[in-house]
Formats: C-alpha cells, structure tokens, sequence
C-alpha cells in the first residue's frame, strides 16, 4: 500500500486533480462504450424481432 | 487453416461462435481492470521523481496502445475487405472506428491533464502529440466517409482506401519520439526489452493493458454482432433467429 488512510489516497500527494480526472474521464468512457454497445444490441434485437414477427403473420403478444 | 478463414468470412459463424466467446473476454476485461487499477492507484509505489501524477500512466499508456493497434486492425480488416470480399472483416472495421477514436481522445487528454504537473503545459505541437492528434482526426474522417454515400459497399470500399493510406500515421507515431525533438519521452514499455521500471510498478501496466485489449475484443466481437443482424436482417437465418420462440436474446448460437 502506497498510502497511509484514505484521505491520504484521495489526495494523491497533491496530484488528486490529475490522476482523478484522467481516471474519471476513462473510466466513463469505458463504461459508456460498453453500455451503448449493449443498448445497441437490445435496440436492435427488438425492433427486428417484432418485423420479423410481423411479416411471418404469427401473433405473440408478449 | 483456409477453411477456418473462410468460416471466420462467414457472417452466420462468425455470430455463434462470437456468442461464445464474448462472455469470457468481458469477464477477463473486467477482472484485470479491477485489479490493475487497484494494484495501480493504490499499491504501486509513487514515482520518486513525478510522485503520484505518475499513476495516470496505467490508463494513459494502454489507451494509446489500443489507439494504435485498432487503426492497424482496422487496415487489416480493410485490406481482407476489399482483396477477398469478406463482409465480416467490413463489418469489424465500421464498429472498431468510433472505439478506437475514444481511446485516441483518451491516450491524448491523459496525456494532457499529465502534462501540467510534469511539463508545465497540457499541450505541445510537438511530433508526437500533433500525430496522436492527426490519428484522431483521421478516425473521425474514417467514420464520416463512411456515412457519406447511400451505397453501402461504395461508403465501406472508400473508408477502407482511406484506413490503408491513413496506417502509415501509425510508424510516424511510433517513431516520432526518436526521429524529431519532442517533450515527449521515448517508450518506457516495449514488448522486446526488460522493463526499467520496478516490478511493482510495470506489473499493473501490463494488467491494465490486458484489460484494454480484451475490453477492446468484447466489445469489438458485441458490436459486430449487432452489424450482423443489422446488415444480414433479411437473411433466412437471421430470421429463423428472430422468431424462435425457445431462444433468448443474444446468446443462440447459429447451428
């Protein structure tokens, strides 16, 4: 362990506005990407599920 | 080895085998993630010379890596395209751009938010940075001439031209930081050489690079999925898909 409490930690000696807001920034882009991809994926199984469905005739209402 | 490229070719493969393998490298992503950035933040020990601000390398190095390594995969891709008329390989490079312009921007706004407390400016129009830069806007110029025509295969045959041009940015980059005068320091991490840094501190960056990489690859494989049935949507196979009722979303596999 680099840090002696965890306020130690959350000032990073000083550096706290640059480690934290490059970490923060990456963090939040990653988990954006995987988020949207996920969104995408569901997104599009639905929308292509109920054209599916439609032009097959079958009714489900679920 | 042939046969298994061309069932790689083939969309209806590539979406069961890929409903395979994406769940173990988004485990993988998120296990050495969380432990490289632990290990990272709060166990490595502070740089004697740039004290804490040092930690931002375990996110900064590993984005640029990956900046670099997409473009190049997405050239490969490209030339697969267009020499063999595999449309998966298509498909791979149109979800890999918006990723690989995010780690771009990533790798470029670490780089700044570090360059404050150890050079004393965020920005340089330095060799490396100004080709990191380029690198970005060539992404972006990907993505764009890509939406830009009505036809599919003209919008994929003129993103992948531009993407084989655009990969001799990629040596540029690499070379820059020994070929030109620049703030930035030359590669401290190379996959041939025994690292200079202590164990405690280049073990996370290798984690965290993993982490990268096997992020970049789930993501990559979710995304290409989604291209497929966006693209494929007519297809028997994917309609066979859509409306069997015994089988959840996205994990069917394609036999």
């Amino acid at each position: 362990m680099a840090f002696t409490s965890f306020s130690d930690f959350l000032a990073m000696g000083g550096h706290a506005p640059y480690v934290w807001s490059a970490w923060g920034v990456t963090a939040l882009l990653l988990l954006a990407s995987a988020w949207h991809a996920r969104l995408e994926q569901r997104q599009l199984l639905r929308v292509l599920r109920r054209r599916a469905r439609r032009s097959k005739g079958v009714r489900h209402d679920a | 080895m042939w046969a298994f490229i061309h069932k790689l070719g083939s969309p209806r493969w590539f979406y069961g085998m890929s409903a395979k393998m994406q769940p173990w490298f988004w485990a993988a992503a998120v296990l050495l993630l969380v432990v490289g950035s632990l290990w990272g933040l709060a166990f490595a020990p502070a740089d004697y010379q740039q004290g804490n601000s040092f930690r931002i390398i375990y996110v900064h190095v590993p984005a640029a890596f990956l900046a670099q390594s997409i473009f190049i995969a997405m050239a490969v891709s490209g030339l697969v395209f267009m020499v063999w008329k595999i449309k998966v390989a298509d498909m791979a490079a149109t979800v890999m751009a918006p990723f690989g312009a995010v780690m771009t921007f990533v790798a470029l706004f670490s780089g700044a938010v570090w360059g404050v407390p150890t050079w004393g400016t965020w920005w340089m129009w330095d060799a490396r940075l100004t080709s990191m830069l380029i690198l970005l806007f060539l992404y972006i110029g990907v993505i764009a001439l890509r939406s830009a025509f009505t036809r599919r295969d003209s919008g994929s045959r003129a993103a992948s031209v531009l993407t084989m041009v655009g990969v001799i940015n990629i040596p540029i980059i690499k070379y820059s930081v020994d070929w030109w005068y620049t703030l930035h320091q030359t590669a401290s991490f190379t996959l041939t050489s025994r690292p200079t840094m202590p164990t405690q501190m280049w073990l996370p960056l290798v984690i965290m690079l993993l982490g990268f990489y096997c992020f970049f690859i789930a993501i990559t494989l979710m995304r290409t999925r989604s291209e497929i049935l966006r693209r494929e949507a007519s297809k028997r196979w994917v309609q066979e898909l859509l409306t069997d009722p015994m089988l959840s979303t996205a994990t069917k596999k394609a036999r």
